[in-house]
């Protein structure tokens, strides 16, 4: 289909920075979070976790906490119908093979991370719940667990699980590497190392469930996925339609709040109590037991021809994936695919494991494997650039991948590739550099580019359903599937239905995620909700109005063609107008409906080839460039950020209001990943379970981020619009340490850059 | 142990009976029901739970009722002056300032409470006193151009730190 109002003038309400219809709920605190919710009679729950990373239980006594007063019940392994959780859609790996990752929903003989859920307990006040899962007597016998990727794949060591720890493995090939390195003019060779990290949202993982008219198990949570009541079917060993997930808007997922969190215990706990049960962890529990990133060792060789174009790229890639499977294959196939960066290089070999450990599982997060690969490739561009005296605009304008490229997996781009000018714009946009304040102060800057998949893997066939309806008097109601994670995706579904539909935006009302109501529209993850339910609702909309027009043609006479829709109006080429309440009363009366359901469904492909890794992965990507200038103290190592500019080429920007704010939020998560962020575990025990130590940016600790919008009118989302929802997190990791070697001549490879680091690295410490 | 606590809360006197260990947050949420107080961590670490007392930023979720008896306390739902956004409330809708909103109402407090006491803040005074309220979504900047946006119409054009 051609798309009539793809171009940016014709466009009324798409492109507008309008208030987001949440927006006055969220000032004045109407939004009902999942944890403001309550029913009467509710029970609270609490979870017994494990203390030790790898261990037996001996002995499991729940007897002196169910007979507690006040409480309701204690549930174990044995009391759960199935206790398997499947954590990820089947996946292959080059090397594994296929993939089952599933996991316990409560412990059964074996610990194998610290905090794993033990028992449940629900009671009549939350103090309570406590005090009973205090009172649960567990015997442990602690067994050697391993607590590095190295270490668990060295010969002899532990099993985390029956088999051997190597949970999966990437291997593609691209050309004649040895070769083109021998040829190359400078080879750059890094070791990179990235650290664990949280989402770290602010809402923690909380919800409400109840048993609801006709059986129905409904479980009202803060959620990125509310397919998972399927899940929580299966858990239960009741019937899918039985389960009802209610999504609430979200105090931020980020994808920590993709896997199931707290609805599996939930169900379990209001199925056997026949009561209300409210479940809210907290902070230390949040920050101990929820999949975190995975922490990469990263190993590049980079050759480079005396132009400063890369020849070939020889990659390593080790990741942790703590102590089960959850999404990593899936996050080790993104490190894959973008290995070698935004670039083009004709010879490319990059083998990628991920083990298991003892350590706090990891799983999706923003930018999904794709990110920890920016810091690697993004710093030996950098190093490239340096041995031949280029810079860093000038070395990424030669090597930028261009449409009709292919990478190294086989996948050919379809899409503008705009590298060059977001890095000119993002370099430009730091204005006139900063003079040092003191001659031990040195300043700096850096330049990093990155490319991030939107769109679920073509090979897991994506689609997303939306309904939008006219009410008679002519406001519209549109429901779809798609949980809101704050980043403004239900207010973007609105722009688009009112720019079909021509209807005023004050006139919509939007429902959202809900598992037994809302058209499903998969999840809100992988940057693709815009683009999926985006197009759900475009195309839900078009057909709507396609229906609707024919209508009003043969009410007003002529072509339906030449009718637009705008204003809550009809309007014919020569300015003649139809009320919509009319119209609506004209399909009542002949029998035409107001309102449709549609589907739209992503180009799909075949899986890639498991011998050769090759094949199309994505739908396309999203491209970015950030620039960074930094004041380094040469006496203490402290790096400070002076400026920000994070320019990415979005497509077509439905609003660019919420764009900016996905990409000042990105980068500054990003500079947090870059400066300060680590979840320090030791032996398997995680040291910062609270904020006082896992630090994340204030206003303080970072600049204005200035974001550069750039519309290519090139992408696979609606209007042409791309994914922005993660690539902004990407780059300032890397942007950061070139800036800190532009500024020092240091080269930092290991996150987060802490001061300490620098001072290292500047010999000022030994 | 219950004590007897009487508090004006936006403006309307409240007498009731809690047990003494509640936190203030608790009493808030729980006992009159006004949940736009929200909760990032219950360690006094995030913010997220700010409300004024007598004026001042207080974090709720560390506060004992006990220490404050008969003082005056302001939440996000005395904000707005019946459906009139307060001019904060205002500037961080249209400006895209609440993404989650969930750090939303104790940001809006604390920066109530910097607005009070000075104004004029240049850009470097609102950084400096909102750095103790978290915010995940956002990375700040619309936050500030927000609380700039919000003194300049209360009245008063706020002085632009050099950066
Ligand atoms: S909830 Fe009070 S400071 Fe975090
Ligand atoms: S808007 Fe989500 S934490 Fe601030």
């Amino acid at each position: 289909m051609t798309d009539a109002v793809a171009t940016r003038d014709a466009l009324r309400i798409v492109g507008q920075p309008v208030v987001r219809h949440d927006a006055r709920d969220k000032v004045v605190a109407a939004t009902a979070y999942a944890a403001d919710w309550a029913l009467p009679g509710m029970l609270h729950a609490a979870v017994l976790r494990s203390p030790y990373p790898s261990a037996r239980i001996v002995r499991l006594e729940t007897k002196r906490a169910t007979a507690m007063a006040g409480v309701a019940v204690v549930l174990t392994a044995k009391d759960v119908p199935r206790n398997t959780l499947a954590t990820d859609v089947p996946g292959q790996t080059t090397a594994v093979g296929p993939l089952r990752a599933t996991l316990h929903v409560l412990a059964e003989d074996r610990v194998r991370h610290q905090g794993e859920p033990v028992a449940l307990v629900a009671a009549e006040t939350l103090e309570l719940a406590r005090d009973a899962v205090e009172a649960i007597e567990v015997e442990y016998e602690v067994t050697p667990g391993v607590f590095t990727p190295e270490a668990a794949l060295a010969p002899g060591a532990p099993p985390v699980h029956g088999t051997g720890n190597l949970l999966a493995q990437w291997r593609i090939a691209r050309g004649d590497v040895a070769k083109a390195l021998a040829g190359a003019n400078v080879v750059v060779e890094g070791e990179y190392t990235t650290q664990l990290v949280d989402a770290a949202y602010l809402e923690p993982e909380s919800g409400v469930a109840w048993i609801d008219s006709d059986g129905v198990i409904t479980i009202r949570l803060s959620t990125q996925v509310i397919e998972h009541f399927r899940d929580v079917a299966e858990v239960l060993q009741v019937p899918q339609n039985r389960v009802r997930v209610i999504g609430t808007y979200l105090g931020g997922g980020f994808g920590g709040k993709e896997d199931v969190t707290v609805e599996a215990y939930l169900g379990l706990l209001t199925l056997k109590t026949g009561r209300p049960v409210k479940m809210v962890w907290t902070r230390q529990e949040s920050l101990l037991s929820r999949a975190k990133r995975h922490p990469y060792r990263l190993r590049y060789r980079t050759g480079a021809n005396a132009h400063g174009e890369i020849v070939a790229q020889q990659i390593e890639l080790l990741a942790d994936a703590g102590a089960y499977a959850y999404l990593s294959a899936l996050v080790l196939l993104y490190s894959t695919v973008t290995a070698a960066g935004p670039y083009r290089v004709p010879a490319v070999e990059v083998d990628a494991r991920v083990a298991y450990t003892n350590n706090p599982p990891t799983s999706a997060m923003r930018g999904f494997g794709a990110m920890q690969t920016v810091f690697a490739y993004e710093s030996q561009l950098d190093r490239v650039a340096r041995a031949l005296g280029m810079d860093p605009v000038a070395v990424r304008r030669v090597n930028a991948l261009r449409r009709g490229d292919t990478l190294p997996v086989g996948q050919v781009i379809e899409t503008h590739v705009a590298i060059p000018e977001l890095c000119e714009r993002a370099w430009a946009a730091l204005g006139p550099p900063t003079a040092a304040r003191a001659p031990h102060i040195k300043v700096g800057r850096g330049l990093a580019c990155n490319f991030q998949p939107y769109g679920r893997i073509v090979w897991l066939h994506d689609w997303a359903s939306a309904w939008v309806g006219f009410e008679m008097d002519g406001s519209l109601v549109i429901r779809c599937g798609c949980p809101d994670v704050g980043g403004g995706q239900a207010s973007s579904l609105c722009q688009i239905a009112a720019e079909v539909l021509g209807v005023t935006l004050t006139r919509i009302s939007v429902h959202v995620s809900d598992s037994a109501l809302t058209p499903l529209a998969g999840t809100t993850t992988a940057s693709r909700q815009l683009y999926m339910s985006g197009n759900a609702v475009l195309k839900t909309a078009r057909e709507l109005r396609a229906g609707l027009l024919g209508v009003a043609a043969a009410m007003l006479g002529g072509d339906a063609d030449d009718l637009d829709m705008d204003e809550d109006r009809v309007v014919t080429r020569d300015g003649r107008t139809l009320a919509i309440a009319g119209l609506l009363a004209e399909c009542a009366r002949v029998g035409v409906p107001r309102s449709h359901l549609g589907v739209y469904h992503a180009p799909a492909g075949e899986p890639v080839d498991l011998a050769t890794g090759s094949g199309k992965v994505f739908p396309d990507y999203t491209f970015g460039a950030h620039a960074a200038e930094v004041e380094v103290d040469t006496e203490t190592g402290l790096v400070r950020v002076l400026g920000y500019a994070a320019a990415h080429d979005v497509g077509r920007a439905i609003n660019p209001q919420s764009v900016e704010g996905q990409i000042q939020g990105g980068a500054v998560q990003g500079l947090g990943y870059g400066l300060m962020e680590e979840v320090v575990v030791e032996n398997g025990i995680n040291l910062t379970t609270s904020f006082a130590t896992y630090l994340i940016p204030t206003a303080a600790d970072v600049p204005d981020v200035r974001a550069v919008v750039v519309e290519s009118g090139e992408g696979l989302g609606p209007f042409n619009a791309r994914g922005i929802g993660e690539p902004p997190i990407g780059p300032p990791a890397a942007a950061i340490a070139n800036a800190i070697e532009a500024a020092t001549g240091a080269r930092i490879t290991r996150l987060p850059i802490t001061a300490e680091r620098v001072a290292r690295a500047l010999g000022l410490l030994d | 142990m219950n004590i007897r606590l009487s508090l004006t809360v936006n403006d309307e006197s409240r007498e009731l009976l809690v047990p003494v260990h509640k936190t203030l947050l608790e009493v808030l949420r729980e006992d009159l029901d006004l949940i736009g107080t929200k909760h990032g961590c219950e360690l006094g670490e995030c913010g997220t739970c700010t409300v004024l007392v007598d004026g001042a930023p207080v974090l709720s979720c560390i506060a004992l009722p006990a220490d404050l008896q008969d003082s005056d306390i302001t939440t996000v739902e005395g904000m707005a002056d019946g459906s009139r956004l307060h001019p904060l409330q205002q500037a961080f809708a249209e400006l895209g300032a609440a993404q989650c909103g969930y750090c939303t109402p104790g940001i809006l407090l604390t920066a109530k409470a910097l607005l009070a006491d000075d104004p004029t803040p240049t850009r470097q005074r609102i950084r400096e006193a909102l750095a103790g309220n978290l915010c995940r979504c956002t990375g700040y900047t619309k936050i500030l151009d927000a609380v700039e946006l919000a003194a300049l119409r209360m009245g008063q054009r706020p002085v632009r730190a050099m950066t």
